[in-house]
């Protein structure tokens, strides 16, 4: 008999508190970088790829035709021009977007302590998907 | 831990979104003209208008994306590649922001929610590679015809507050999808069970391709399959659908991030607008009448599936 899961009376299990918290920890960094970065982006401390009179041209392109134009990188390559205003507001779209990753990460040892082995199949599995699509290895020519 | 006062909206602000909304066409025409002055008046733009979009995505049981996406796909200037990148965001950072306050105060739970990820999230990957390679008026007739089909869903579909499961079908039961669910509006708890799994793990499926084609989200369908074929309670479905979306369209995200095609003066604003808006729509669901909310969200999208439907078939550029 495993302890996740039990029918409870209205409370969230101890295992969904721990993924509301460490969620709410992740939204929270993520929004914080999210912001700083922008207002570096606007108030121009950083020097940016793309200059901002130029967007309202490039921002009607397909996404390829954007790329090839602008030399904004793709994949995980824009950690290389991290120094760019434009570019290092990336990391704090990549904080929010992997912001599930370490909650389900959490949750790993919570059913593998219960044996709860159905649902630590289910997160483990989903770890790998998420972990795949953030790779860029579905997306590389 | 310190318990925060729900925020109660300024009366102004709806004026003032509107206003911004009336000039967005003349200001669309001059910014595709090659008006280079006016670059800032569309961050400032998405961020007013995605703020109210977050308060109501959240009671309406509906993600974000799906109002993002016809909505600035039709009536602002970006590439569709771009506006569907910033969907994915935006969807997200409203299913974020509201997540946590759900999963502590059980309004979404995490046993019902995490299969049904599992299988939405891998649908979403597919559906975001297909969405990408596709021609985008061909996208954009798919997604006018899909918001018009989705609005249509809103309006037809029934509602269940407390369905009656007699009996858990053997793979429900098999993961425990039952609980306790206190119900804060009727003051009652509730116990509940699910049935027709297998089905509904076939639909998150399709549901997650959807979401990535087109980058809407997919609080629009979660909510249904969750109450009317589940068998959920209605408030736990749309909180619980909350939840899935945090990691379905974190998975869809990844492949327009990884393409370029999360362009970061589309996606911040309209994020950074949904979320502070969806903080506030999380605190909203327990008072606010959502029939009401999503009278008023199935006229917007009507109109914003008529235009992406018109745009794409360009009978109105």
């Amino acid at each position: 008999m495993n302890e996740t899961g039990a029918p409870r009376a209205g409370n969230p299990s101890p295992e969904q508190l721990r993924y509301a918290r460490l969620l709410d920890w992740c939204m929270k960094t993520g929004l914080a970088v999210l912001i700083a970065g922008f207002v570096v982006y606007v108030s121009g401390v950083l020097p940016v790829l793309i200059p901002f009179e130029a967007l309202p041209r490039l921002w009607t392109l397909p996404v390829a035709d954007y790329v090839r134009e602008s030399g904004m990188a793709t994949g995980w390559g824009w950690l290389a021009m991290a120094d760019k205003g434009d570019v290092v507001i990336t990391t704090g779209i990549a904080i929010l977007t992997g912001a599930s990753v370490p909650c389900l990460v959490a949750l790993v040892p919570v059913y593998a302590r219960a044996r709860d082995w159905l649902y630590l199949t289910v997160t483990v599995t989903l770890i790998g998907v998420l972990m795949l699509a953030a790779s860029g290895v579905l997306v590389a020519h | 831990m310190s318990k925060s006062r729900p925020f109660t909206p300024p009366p102004y602000l709806g004026l003032v979104v509107a206003l911004a909304a009336a000039l967005f066409p003349a200001t669309a025409h001059a910014a595709s003209g090659g008006s280079v002055a006016a670059w800032w008046v569309w961050p400032l733009a998405l961020f007013l208008v995605c703020f109210v979009l977050g308060m109501i995505a959240v009671p309406a049981g509906i993600g974000g994306g799906v109002l993002f996406v016809p909505i600035v796909g039709g009536f602002f200037p970006f590439h569709l590649d771009f506006v569907r990148g910033a969907g994915l965001l935006v969807a997200l950072a409203s299913a974020l922001a509201a997540g946590p306050s759900l999963l502590r105060g059980g309004l979404a739970d995490l046993r019902l929610g995490l299969p049904l990820a599992l299988v939405a999230a891998a649908g979403a990957v597919v559906g975001a590679l297909v969405g990408l390679a596709l021609p985008t008026r061909l996208v954009e007739v798919a997604l006018g015809v899909s918001i018009l089909c989705i609005s249509a869903l809103m309006w037809r579909a029934r509602r269940s507050e407390y369905p009656v499961v007699a009996q858990p079908d053997a793979l429900g039961a098999a993961l425990r999808m039952s609980g306790v669910f206190h119900d804060f509006a009727m003051r009652r708890e509730v116990a509940w069970q699910v049935h027709r799994t297998p089905i509904a793990l076939a639909l998150f499926a399709g549901i997650g391709m959807l979401a990535g084609v087109f980058g809407l989200g997919a609080g629009w369908a979660n909510v249904p399959v969750l109450n009317l074929v589940m068998g959920a309670p209605l408030r736990l479905s749309v909180g619980t659908s909350g939840f899935i979306l945090s990691i379905v369209d974190s998975a869809a995200a990844w492949v327009y991030i990884n393409k370029g095609a999360l362009l970061a003066i589309v996606a911040v604003p309209s994020a950074i607008g949904m979320m502070m808006g969806a903080f506030i729509g999380a605190r909203l669901l327990r008072v606010l009448k959502a029939a009401t909310i999503r009278r008023v969200v199935i006229v917007v999208l009507v109109l914003a599936g008529v235009r992406t439907l018109a745009k794409g078939a360009g009978w109105w550029l």
